[in-house]
């Protein structure tokens, strides 16, 4: 049987143990509707040409983890940022984890999806909310939104903030042969709030795990949102990350995508401008080897005047790895003022590695700034041969440049704890220890 | 200032088709539709030895085979292939020994469109291939170029005198069944140019034709084929006008190029069917391929003006093959009213060492679709392939729309590439400041658009500068304040 029609057959069980009358259900039945009509994306689509998810349909994952497994902390200590204190938010194999958890309801909710969908005090924000950014008419968000039930629920009222950062993990054990997860998130920033937000999903041994999460982002007016998401999984892991993101007037999004690791990542980051005065920005580091493929999918879709958006992508490709960039801005007629600016630069090491890149524009209106650049190259010659007569080793010298090369990226990092973390990922992948604190 | 913006946009857009007539020249015409007896009948009212019909016949095989791609970024009513005749040659044809002897009307049409031959023949010594509803009728400067060795004639007058070249080459470069419009091209092209330059020949003038859709409801289906042997060098013009028309007219051609080592092609084209009038009716449906093969140190250079047609599919490719050769794309597409154009180019590195240059300058206006849409393709073994491409759009008005699709693949360490896009409109203080000193704006614009697509226009010969400066004049005057 293949995943499809595994995933469309189990949809029935799934719908069991759930409450019908929720008016989630109808949306749910309408997704995999959806899904079934529509099934996995194929190269033949535009937006999946450059990736193919037909490898991970021949693998028989299990769609319901069968036992629930207890981790101990110091295990995974790891893979929080435990130098700072957060909220946490935790799931093992798609289960909420309360042990290895902190949530809070003081001022904020910080807590998950399951009690957001059955509990009264959370309806009307769920009604108002959820599925409501997210596409109805793309494939893999419909299964996801099928399938929804747990991920983190965070919702800041007007003029609040949380004490502290939120962490969300989803960690997979390993005690299933093959695993895939669901994770639904849904942030909602109300007026003038503001949150930062850290997520990273983690496999913790060698067995396959295919990860299809969709998170909602709601930023309302002057709210501020920073979501960092850390993409440094196991080799066996691949992730499917769509993320959808509404804000209005004068908010500010800003998300930054780490990929460093894992065996097939795909990001759909989409930003809707609904107001006014609006800023987003959209950054992302990869820097990949082995056989490892990376596809950033963005869309920026500019609906009302005098906003900004900004982005910038940088990727180092290693060994045979594939790195995709496919980036959208729309620019609707009103939105004039508009003034929008992509960059994506790349660096092949290896005669294997492969970069497609696809920057794309579609301008309807006359009164805006509107620019992309691309390029693709090597590391400057002449740098390295400056930095080598200084006496810094050749590997050393190729790390600081591309350390360089990334840091425009990093620089507006706004966790100092996160940056230095990042820091140390990338001096890992690079094979070197620098002297400096990065 | 002589104008308001409103009248200025009135005019613009009440402006007629300036070379929208009909010449009434007595057709030989085939009945509408489309089969195998079509093609076999095409191939035999040319004369054609059996291999080419059944090269024709294979392509429209293929072609019945084939869908319509949907893929670019335009929308139009799909023209009815049954609905068309494939075939119409003026009916008066004997060859001329000089113009005197030129049927009068066919010269009074080449007056109207600015491009009469006398005047083509003294304007630096331009040899003019006319093509006419697809039979060539009168070909000057013959003499000078056998001289030398070069052939240029129609494609039929070289299938039957040359069959050994075109034999060898046509479809080389574009296959039979390299894409819906190419296999129908294929099948029933009717005529057009073929060009070869010998070994270490330099071509002493620029080489033109003009292509002209005449018979009402008869699509033109040219096909082109240039080859320049190694170490020659030849520069081609093309141009277009067509006389207005209500029902859509199809034109899909083909253009092979084949630069061998040392060689260098300069192919430059003018292109201004009739767009459609003001409501968005009519107009010229334009889906053409066009494509070069570049061998060692060889140079391929496409440069554009596309104003015209109602919809425009076309990207004018380079295969860099051979090391060390070098593919340049400069293009300028101004769509105004209802135009749709979706044009770029594609650059295939193959060898090492291997250079291209892409500069794109989009122009909307009115409510047009102006899309680029590149390829810069670098494989595996294109060790220090380089690419610069630059692709900017002017927006007038906000009813129009611009788009860049440019895809960007590597696929080697070595190669270096660079894109780059923006997007603008005509600064309010450009046009302030030229009606400071006494330019109104209807002239500044053209000024303002003129700078912006210098880089390109300056690419081309000298005398398809001129008319392509008119036609962006015609094509923008007041289209915006």
């Amino acid at each position: 049987m293949d995943l499809k029609e595994k995933l469309v057959s189990s949809f029935m069980a799934f719908e069991d143990g759930l409450d019908l009358d929720h008016p989630v259900h109808e949306e749910r039945s309408n997704a995999i509707k959806n899904f079934e009509t529509k099934g996995f994306p194929t190269k033949k689509d535009e937006a999946w040409k450059y990736t193919s998810l037909k490898g991970l349909q021949k693998i028989d994952f299990s769609i319901f983890p069968k036992q629930e497994t207890t981790l101990e902390y110091k295990d995974v200590k790891k893979y929080f940022l435990h130098e700072i204190d957060a909220y946490k938010i935790v799931f093992v194999d798609g289960v909420y984890s309360s042990y290895l958890s902190e949530t809070t309801h003081d001022g904020v909710d910080v807590c998950l999806m399951s009690s957001a969908f059955s509990k009264p005090m959370f309806k009307q924000v769920i009604e108002v909310y959820f599925n409501k950014a997210a596409s109805k008419d793309e494939s893999l968000t419909s299964l996801n939104t099928a399938f929804s039930k747990e991920g983190a629920y965070i919702y800041i009222p007007k003029n609040k903030m949380p004490k502290k950062p939120i962490q969300i993990l989803h960690l997979a054990t390993g005690n299933e042969a093959a695993l895939m997860l669901q994770p639904r998130n849904l942030i909602v920033a109300e007026d003038n709030a503001e949150v930062q937000i850290i997520e990273r999903h983690q496999s913790l041994t060698g067995n396959e795990v295919f990860t299809n999460c969709v998170t909602e982002i709601f930023a309302g007016k002057d709210a501020i949102v920073d979501y960092y998401k850390v993409q440094n999984d196991a080799p066996t892991a691949s992730l499917v990350d769509n993320t959808y993101i509404s804000q209005k007037n004068s908010s500010v999004v800003r998300v930054h995508t780490f990929s460093l690791g894992g065996k097939l990542i795909r990001n759909n980051l989409n930003f809707y401008q609904n107001g006014e005065r609006i800023d987003s920005t959209l950054k992302g580091v990869t820097i990949l080897g082995d056989k490892q493929h990376v596809d950033h999918h963005t869309l920026v879709h500019h609906a009302q005047p005098n906003c900004e958006s900004h982005q910038d992508y940088k990727g180092i490709f290693g060994d045979s790895s594939t790195g995709v960039f496919n980036g959208k801005i729309i620019v609707d007629k009103i939105a004039q003022k508009t003034d929008a600016f992509q960059q994506n630069n790349n660096i092949l090491l290896s005669d294997k590695s492969t970069i497609n890149s696809k920057p794309q524009l579609e301008i309807f209106a006359d009164d805006v700034k509107c620019s992309h650049g691309c390029t693709i190259g090597q590391l400057d010659e002449e740098a390295m041969f400056y930095l080598r007569s200084r006496g810094i080793p050749k590997k050393e010298a190729k790390a600081l440049l591309m350390y360089a090369f990334a840091n425009n990226v990093l620089e507006s990092v706004r966790i100092p704890e996160l940056k230095v973390r990042i820091n140390k990922i990338i001096a890992d992948k690079l094979g070197v220890r620098m002297g400096f604190d990065l | 200032m002589a104008y308001t913006e409103e009248e200025l946009k009135k005019e613009l857009e009440t402006k007629e088709y300036e070379y929208g007539f009909y010449t009434d020249i007595e057709s030989d015409t085939l009945p509408k539709g489309l089969n195998e007896e079509i093609v076999i009948a095409i191939s035999k009212k040319k004369e054609e030895p059996e291999w080419m019909t059944q090269w024709r016949l294979e392509a429209f095989r293929a072609w019945q085979e084939m869908e319509e791609p949907e893929w670019a970024n335009v929308t139009y009513k799909k023209p009815d292939f049954q609905d068309i005749s494939y075939y119409s040659a003026p009916n008066k044809k004997p060859k001329y020994n000089s113009l005197d002897e030129v049927d009068p009307e066919l010269l009074d049409t080449f007056k109207k469109l600015g491009i009469s031959v006398d005047e083509q023949k003294k304007l630096a010594g331009v040899a003019v291939d006319i093509v006419m509803d697809s039979v060539s009728v009168a070909t000057t400067f013959k003499k000078t170029l056998a001289e030398k060795g070069i052939i240029f004639c129609s494609i039929s007058e070289a299938i039957k005198e040359h069959p050994e070249l075109v034999k060898k080459y046509l479809g080389t470069v574009v296959p039979q069944k390299d894409n819906f419009y190419a296999a129908l091209n294929s099948a029933v092209f009717s005529d057009g140019s073929f060009c070869y330059i010998p070994k270490g020949v330099r071509c002493p003038m620029e080489l033109s034709t003009y292509f002209r859709i005449n018979q009402a409801g008869t699509g033109q289906f040219e096909r082109t084929l240039v080859v320049a042997e190694e170490g020659s060098y030849v520069s081609y013009l093309e141009g277009c006008t067509a006389p207005m028309r209500d029902e859509n007219q199809l034109h899909a051609a083909v253009v092979e190029l084949i630069a061998l080592d040392n060689a260098e092609i300069k192919y430059s084209t003018v292109q201004n069917w009739y767009p459609g009038n003001d409501q968005g009716k009519g107009g010229v449906f334009n889906f053409v391929t066009k494509r070069g093969l570049c061998e060692k140190h060889a140079k391929i250079s496409w440069t554009q003006v596309e104003t015209g047609s109602a919809v425009t599919w076309k990207y004018p490719s380079c295969i860099l093959k051979g090391d060390y050769s070098i593919g340049e794309f400069y293009s300028i597409a101004v769509t105004n009213n209802f135009q749709q154009a979706d044009t770029g180019t594609k650059m295939v590195h193959l060898g090492k060492n291997t250079r291209s240059t892409i500069i794109s300058k989009g122009i909307s206006a009115g409510q047009s679709q102006n899309s680029y849409r590149g390829l810069v393709q670098v494989n595996s073994r294109a060790e220090n392939a380089r690419n610069f491409s630059q692709c900017d759009s002017l927006l007038m008005g906000n009813r129009c729309g611009a788009h860049t699709f440019p895809y960007i693949e590597a696929k080697n360490k070595t190669a270096q590439i660079e894109h780059e896009a923006t997007t603008s409109k005509i600064g309010e203080d450009q046009i302030f400041y030229c009606n400071q000193r006494g330019i109104d704006t209807e002239k500044a614009i053209a000024l303002i658009v003129n700078g912006f697509s210098k880089e390109v226009l300056n690419k081309l010969p000298m005398e398809f500068a001129v008319e392509a400066q008119k036609l962006l004049e015609i094509s923008l005057e007041g289209s915006v304040g």
